[in-house]
């Protein structure tokens, strides 16, 4: 089996992470909070990491509900 | 125990509160927003509710823009310190608590403006004589939401409309209606309300915040402090973006936990009951009192035009003695004195001899109000 490639969804704060994942929870984009991986950022926040395939519908949701996102990138 | 002293902070706590803080501190002892473990994500999500609830009940669209900090004192120095400028000119009433006061008193001695509009000896503020008060280089009208000392509500909504329309900001220090009196930040139009925890909001001691519209220009806030927020930790410089700007240091998470419990109990309770079983309460109360001939009672004296505070003095008897008294002979807990608030008891004619304040709250009855008022009559009776 063939592991899922993903991408990740980063924000400012874990505030914003915690935003996020509402909006994506309820447009039904499955995702995960998870550290943000250092080779991204050297922050010591979180990100929301989603399947790479959402990528685009995720950032229209994000967008539609104004939760500012630094940006996407895969994993 | 008769506890009567709800404007200082409300007692006891709604059950869910205790069990928020005791389950947040057994279960969930981590970190939020530092280190993206599952654990730290979870005090994240606690953190986050509590600002979600408290934006519901305040009617604020971006949870984001409520900042927390440890009580409403620490809420309306930022606004005040963080926004206030040398040069700048504001304007307050006659009725604040201390909390407003000294910091403008200290930002008056470098250089920011002061008009200070009286109120009546009720505690009545005439929003005309507020936009009076305006001029070119007024920024901000900070106003006390309800008297603590009186209990008179302010005309906040009158004020909002006057201070949109002259494009100032105003504050709001909702201490005393915080859950006990509805409030709606878009509509009555408030630019930065000033919250706390632990009174009528039915939280833990330790909480409270600001919540920050869209008015407010960030650029221009000074954060009281600066400090690890978890985030953009590869910069030296302070985020500019809500909740971070103005939230360093770790924050009191089990109080958040309680603060969310709280709020949430109000929201299904619903405020305006809260606000029609008290406004009952106090009617009774300012009525039992004024039947007694030798009390004098302070402040509207009708139970629409304020909340559940209210401020009596006992002919012939000092107000800290009737509090002592209260408390030995007839176990009535109350607050006695001045109340943070000078201003406000030279505006109803009562500095600095002070008065005796019952603050009432969501867990008082009938049968107290009956007792305290038998009490008071007794302590006339022998002053
Ligand atoms: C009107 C008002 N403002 C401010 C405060 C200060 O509240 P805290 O001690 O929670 O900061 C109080 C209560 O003491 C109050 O009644």
């Amino acid at each position: 089996m063939t592991r899922p490639e993903y991408a990740v969804v980063t924000v400012y704060s874990t505030s914003h992470a915690l935003r996020a994942e509402k909006v994506l929870q309820r447009v039904g984009i499955t995702n995960k909070l998870i550290p943000v991986p250092r080779r991204i950022s050297s922050d010591c926040g979180v990100c929301v990491r989603i399947l790479q395939v959402d990528a685009e519908p995720a950032r229209r949701a994000l967008e539609a509900a104004g939760v500012e996102v630094e940006g996407i990138q895969s994993l | 125990m008769i506890y009567f002293d709800n404007a200082a902070t409300s007692w006891p706590k709604p059950p869910p509160v205790v069990e928020a803080i005791t389950n947040c501190i057994s279960e969930v002892g981590a970190n939020p927003g530092r280190s993206g473990h599952r654990l730290s994500i979870e005090a994240g999500r606690i953190v986050y509710a509590a600002r979600e609830a408290v934006a519901e009940l305040f009617a604020a669209r971006d949870p984001l823009r409520v900042v927390f900090g440890q009580n409403v004192t620490e809420a309306l120095n930022l606004a005040l310190r963080g926004l206030l400028r040398p040069g700048d000119h504001v304007i307050t009433s006659s009725i604040e608590h201390n909390s407003v006061m000294r910091p403008l008193r200290a930002l008056e001695r470098r250089g920011v403006s002061l008009t200070i509009v009286q109120c009546s000896p009720e505690g009545f503020l005439d929003p005309a004589a507020v936009e009076a008060a305006v001029r070119p280089d007024t920024g901000m009208v900070a106003l006390n939401h309800a008297s603590n000392v009186v209990g008179t509500l302010l005309p906040v909504r009158e004020v909002g409309q006057i201070a949109r329309g002259h494009d100032l900001l105003l504050m709001v220090d909702a201490a005393q209606t915080g859950g006990a009196y509805p409030i709606d930040v878009e509509s009555d139009m408030i630019d930065l309300l000033g919250f706390t925890g632990h009174k009528s909001l039915c939280g833990p001691m330790g909480t409270g915040g600001l919540i920050i519209g869209e008015r407010v220009d960030l650029a221009r806030l000074e954060p009281l402090k600066r400090g690890g927020t978890g985030s953009r930790s590869e910069y030296e410089e302070q985020p500019g973006f809500l909740p971070d700007l103005c939230e360093s240091g770790t924050l009191n998470v089990p109080g958040l936990a309680g603060l969310r419990a709280a709020v949430r109990w109000l929201l299904e309770r619903g405020v305006e009951g809260i606000r029609a079983r008290e406004t009952a309460l106090t009617q009774s109360l300012l009525n039992g009192l004024q039947a007694i001939s030798t009390v004098t009672v302070y402040g509207p004296l009708d139970n629409e035009l304020q909340v559940a505070t209210i401020s009596f003095n006992v002919s012939g008897m000092e107000c800290s003695e009737v509090g002592l008294r209260l408390d030995e002979e007839h176990d009535i807990m109350c607050r006695v004195g001045l109340h943070c608030s000078p201003a406000a008891h030279r505006t109803i004619g009562t500095f600095p001899a002070g008065t005796v304040r019952f603050g009432l709250g969501s867990f008082n009855t009938v049968e107290e109000v009956d007792l305290a008022l038998a009490a008071v009559r007794t302590l006339a009776e022998e002053a």
